[in-house]
């Protein structure tokens, strides 16, 4: 277990299983066309570099902070929603 | 739903809390949403509540708000890798009856402010997202469309409190996106000790508390600053850092706190503690010059929605407060002298905002952002020379003080050159003007 899952693994999400809240929308636009800052900006490292070059995204430790929308917002390339009301993360103390 | 309210707020954080408690208060029909499972489940902050904002709102919360420890020390720590030279303000002062500003928890906070909203009066409604606003034909919003079925609801109207990101002003048109040159992106951790512990490590009593600002190195050049404050039962820790300098690469956010918490003057701080949870939230930096269009037809917007946030003075969420109650005030005048919530009424929110300090402080510190911006080698260069000066003038090492302090002058030339560091000094006193 990396590190920053050893520190999302204390915190509490209610899942939303099947209903991603943020979606690439043109996964090839990010194996050519982009220094990929999302795989070193998200304080949840929810975005991995895949061996085609590209990006997995998995939400299920996002902390919900923005910080990927903002940085994708020239590129246009994400859509980024809130999760349903009442999941995604739940903070005890935030 | 058909029932139609006076105001709609969405958002339970400090803003969206104050604004829907003094309307209530005020004899409106007010609902609040919220889309997390409770209020506070989605909110993030150090967290210091400074007290004379709340005060003006619940002059009695001492009596029943979840309050952590009240603060009785403030350190400022200029870090190097492996040194930190610092400067504490301590006063027994602190311990008025009446303390001025308090550690707190906002997932406790925020879930008691809510109650006093429910108990003054109006409808709290969890586990809902707003989607999108509703306008009329001619723009004017005339309420919500939220994630329920059957979910539009209808208000005089909307209060925006939705939070930093408010993706519905952005939606709207009432704003821009967020820039990330004036967004910082703050990873925090909550670490558990005993009180006594924390007592003791941190110098305090029952209940007295320590905040502490860390900036310097920990940054790695980025615009940015830590923090470390103490609860009843836990230490918060955090740093945060401009996300547009995050996105330049270098080390990742959590990479970052981990660094700060092997820092050689943090790690017996909080050696042996237990942490509990990781979190993660933006913090809106532009200043005054990045503030959006803040009323409209049917609408205001408030708190971190509205980026009032004072960063220089480590301030939001009593500007968040003071915003949420000067816009209930303001519905609540309009109510009563029968007049509709346009945007030429709303602007009274705005004029108050104007005259209060919240809008008069960040309108002193208007220049900060660019200066930092510019200068963002003031993180690293001062407190690596100032913890030199210090490391050469305390050593006994047999060399004679005059020559240490040529040593010291020479290396601030060196580093600088003499107009850097004169040119540093007017542009820094020219920002805080």
């Amino acid at each position: 277990m990396s590190k920053v899952e050893e520190k999302l693994f204390q915190n509490r999400y209610l899942l939303d299983e099947g209903n991603a809240h943020i979606r690439i929308k043109n996964p090839d636009f990010c194996k050519t066309s982009c220094a990929q800052p999302c795989t070193f900006c998200c304080p949840a490292a929810c975005y991995v570099k895949n061996e085609e070059g590209g990006i997995d995204l998995t939400t299920d430790g996002c902390l919900e902070c923005g910080t990927c929308r903002i940085i994708c917002k020239d590129n246009n390339n994400l859509e980024w929603d809130y999760p349903r009301g009442g999941f995604g993360i739940s903070f005890k103390f935030g | 739903m058909t029932e139609r309210f006076d105001a709609i707020v969405v958002g339970a954080g400090p803003a969206g809390s104050a604004a829907a408690y003094v309307m209530a208060k005020g004899g409106l029909n007010v609902l609040q949403l919220e889309r997390g499972e409770y209020p506070g489940a989605k909110n993030v902050q150090g967290a210091i509540l400074y007290s004379d904002a709340l005060e003006r709102i619940i002059p009695d919360f001492r009596e029943d708000a979840p309050l952590e420890r009240h603060i009785v020390e403030q350190r400022v720590w200029m870090l190097t890798d492996k040194s930190h030279i610092g400067f504490d303000y301590r006063s027994d002062e602190f311990n008025d009856p009446k303390p001025d500003r308090y550690s707190i928890i906002r997932a406790q906070f925020d879930r008691w402010f809510c109650t006093k909203v429910k108990q003054a009066g109006a409808l709290v409604i969890c586990d809902t997202v707003v989607k999108a606003l509703i306008r009329d034909g001619q723009g004017k919003v005339i309420g919500v469309k939220t994630d329920r079925e059957g979910g539009d609801i209808l208000a005089d109207v909307v209060i925006l409190a939705d939070g930093v990101n408010s993706t519905l002003a952005r939606d709207a048109g009432f704003r821009k996106e967020l820039d990330g040159d004036n967004t910082a992106l703050v990873a925090k951790e909550m670490h558990f000790l005993r009180p006594e512990v924390i007592q003791n490590r941190f110098n305090i009593g029952e209940k007295e508390g320590v905040a502490f600002e860390l900036v310097g190195t920990l940054t790695r050049g980025k615009i940015g600053m830590g923090f470390i404050y103490t609860n009843l039962e836990s230490v918060s820790i955090g740093i945060g850092c401009m996300v547009g300098d995050f996105a330049k690469g270098g080390l990742t956010p959590y990479g970052l706190l981990d660094e700060l918490k092997a820092h050689p003057s943090v790690k017996p701080l909080l050696a042996g503690s237990e942490m509990k949870e990781y979190s993660a939230h933006l913090i809106p930096e532009g200043g005054f010059k990045a503030i959006p269009q803040t009323y409209g037809d049917g609408w205001v917007v408030v708190g971190d929605s509205a980026g009032l946030v004072n960063s220089i003075h480590r301030e939001g969420s009593n500007m968040a407060m003071t915003s949420g109650q000067l816009a209930a005030q303001t519905v609540i005048a309009l109510k009563k002298e029968g007049k509709p919530c346009t945007a030429s009424n709303l602007a009274r929110y705005k004029a108050a905002l104007d005259d209060s300090y919240v809008i008069k402080d960040m309108k002193k510190y208007q220049g900060m952002p660019d200066f930092l911006h510019g200068n963002r080698h003031v993180f690293t260069l001062y407190p690596e020379l100032m913890a030199q000066a210090a490391g050469t003038m305390l050593r006994v090492d047999g060399l004679d003080k005059k020559t240490k302090e040529k040593q010291v002058t020479r290396a601030f030339r060196e580093r600088r050159g003499l107009f850097g560091l004169v040119g540093d000094a007017i542009k820094f006193v020219r920002a805080f003007r």
